[in-house]
């Protein structure tokens, strides 16, 4: 697996080289429940660490997805524009919601990894 | 909660327990000059036989528009409403009925607001309507709010053919938002051309047709200029029995449109209250405001209804809830949908029809009236005509008449523009040929 870092919020990304993929975790699909409409953001939109990048609507509640990294959105998952599920079924692969060309790699070393993700979420329940 | 008036001792109870010495001692924070510094000079109780007969003698002095012939419309229209409308909306099933949340309790309600729902749809020619908003022109100024999440532009331009009022709403709501609202001038003589005002950065334009001054113009080619442009077109109906006579703004290539459904089934009441109706383009609906209801199946796969996209809305979305509206019209929707449910198609065009019947034969007459111009060539129930004097004045004396010629638009607009000698004049099915007398006579005689 390639280097996937967490946030605290349930959002991930995913880095290869100098771009980021960015969706939400398993845990956080499964708080959230069945996700009806994910309204992604604009190619060619540049966002700040913790910017609102995507809204997901589940069938009870409404939540924002924050970026863990800085960048600017070269590409955007349409497949979710069809079928918004895929975030439910594959939150780590097909689910994702957007790619971005990272500004500030560095800000990667303050997430955490999967080891840590995981004994943080124990640590939820 | 037993509703129990206070006793002198509870009061200065009250009052030490805190601290002051008298009931006015806490409104010391409001500044002197905006104070009430007197005593109120009210009557003492009354029975209630004498409270009664009180009211009446006070509500006899109006002149309603059920009284004598009247022509007043600008936005707010008399038609009949069928006694059956008000029978079947005072039934307790309707009439308590709160929210429907709970589709397990509120079938019928939530059953008429779907039918509500799909009538508006197909007499603006949207794909997709609301549960309604609070009146036309807070629908207006929703829809002015929607463009700008739409096209994530920030201006509006706004026709002078839009009722001021419906204008001012718009202006209001975006005084708070990040969105420019330009309103053209009065457009008078229904000429107006918006192509050279509308660029890339017009999240959308606002047209009312009928125009406030009662021209009916055909808006497809405003329409394919805004479709260019990434602009949407909004359209504005403030008398919603014209959707029955004419193609609708749907038809014609609108974006969105929003009325005033008073005219169906509600009456001028004072100005309110009122039922905004809004519809769209199915594929605004995730950005639409106010609440929606769906059609689905139970377990058993029987038809119902549901409450749905709710994540639009701000118990869910909270602050970035697509509006602030946490309400609908329900009443006067559900008068609405009963009275168009007993029109049917074919009653709402001969309505309509008639309406236009009406307006016709007025206009013809008040033509021959010397000091009288009709102005709209092509218009609906409704037409503004220049007077040889202010119309204000105009309006006031043959009100001293009994009867009540129109709405002058120095109403609308302020005294003292060029507008002063410009009357507005509707007439409906409920227009007779003895009210159209009575009008020519007495305006034959002031203006002479």
């Amino acid at each position: 697996m390639a280097d996937r870092k967490y946030t605290e919020d349930h959002e991930w990304v995913e880095v290869d080289g100098e771009t980021g993929v960015i969706g939400i975790s398993d845990y956080a699909q499964e708080q959230l429940g069945d996700v009806v409409f994910v309204e992604l953001p604009d190619v060619g939109k540049v966002l700040d660490q913790r910017d609102e990048a995507a809204v997901i609507e589940s069938v009870k509640a409404a939540a924002e997805v924050y970026t863990p990294v800085s960048g600017e959105v070269i590409e955007v998952n349409e497949e979710l524009n069809n079928d918004p599920s895929l975030v439910n079924s594959d939150a780590h692969g097909e689910g994702w919601f957007a790619k971005l060309q990272l500004t500030d790699p560095t800000e990667l070393d303050a997430l955490m990894d999967e080891a840590t993700y995981k004994t943080f979420v124990e640590s939820l329940s | 909660m037993r509703y129990l008036p206070l006793t002198d001792a509870d009061r200065s109870s009250m009052l030490n327990r805190i601290g002051v010495s008298s009931v006015d001692d806490l409104f010391v924070d409001v500044p002197a000059a905006a104070r009430f510094d007197g005593t109120f000079d009210l009557p003492d109780h009354m029975a209630e036989f004498a409270v009664e007969g009180h009211m009446s003698k006070m509500a006899g002095r109006n002149t309603t528009t059920a009284d004598v012939p009247s022509f007043l419309g600008a936005g707010a229209y008399r038609h009949h409403i069928p006694a059956s409308v008000d029978h079947l909306t005072q039934r307790g099933e309707f009439l308590t009925s709160y929210t429907p949340y709970q589709p397990e309790i509120s079938q019928g309600t939530l059953q008429a607001l779907f039918e509500f729902q799909s009538m508006v749809a197909l007499i603006t020619g949207m794909d997709v309507a609301n549960a309604s908003m609070y009146d036309g022109a807070t629908s207006c100024a929703e829809a002015v709010l929607m463009a700008r999440r739409v096209t994530r532009r920030n201006r509006a331009l706004v026709s002078g053919s839009v009722h001021p009022h419906y204008s001012a709403a718009s202006e209001t709501q975006a005084k708070y938002v990040d969105i420019k609202i330009d309103i053209c001038d009065p457009d008078l003589d229904g000429t107006e051309d918006l192509t050279d005002q509308i660029d890339d950065e017009t999240a959308c334009v606002v047209v009312q047709n009928p125009g406030v001054f009662g021209h009916v113009r055909d808006l497809s080619p405003l329409a394919a200029v805004c479709q260019e442009k990434g602009a949407l077109l909004i359209v504005v109906v403030t008398e919603a029995v014209s959707l029955g006579a004419m193609q609708s703004p749907g038809e014609m290539g609108a974006d969105v449109v929003v009325a005033e459904g008073q005219s169906i089934g509600n009456p001028q009441g004072f100005g309110g209250p009122y039922v905004g109706l809004f519809a769209a383009r199915e594929k605004y609906v995730r950005q639409m405001p106010g609440r929606l209801c769906g059609e689905t199946t139970d377990v058993d796969g029987k038809r119902g209804w549901v409450l749905t996209l709710s994540t639009r809305e701000q118990h869910i979305r909270r602050e970035k809830a697509t509006s602030n509206i946490c309400t609908n019209a329900g009443l006067c929707a559900l008068a609405f949908t009963i009275h168009l449910s007993l029109l049917g198609e074919n009653g709402f065009r001969d309505l309509a029809m008639l309406n236009h019947a009406r307006a016709s034969q007025l206009a013809d007459r008040l033509a021959d009236v010397d000091g009288v111009e009709v102005l709209p060539e092509a218009f609906f129930n409704e037409f503004a005509v220049r007077l040889s004097k202010p119309a204000g004045e105009v309006v006031d004396r043959l009100a001293a008449r009994d009867v009540l010629a129109g709405v002058p638009a120095s109403r609308l607009y302020g005294a003292g523009t060029e507008l002063d000698n410009i009357l507005l004049i509707a007439a409906s099915e409920l227009t007779t040929f003895e009210d159209m007398d009575a009008l020519v006579a007495a305006l034959s005689e002031e203006l002479s």
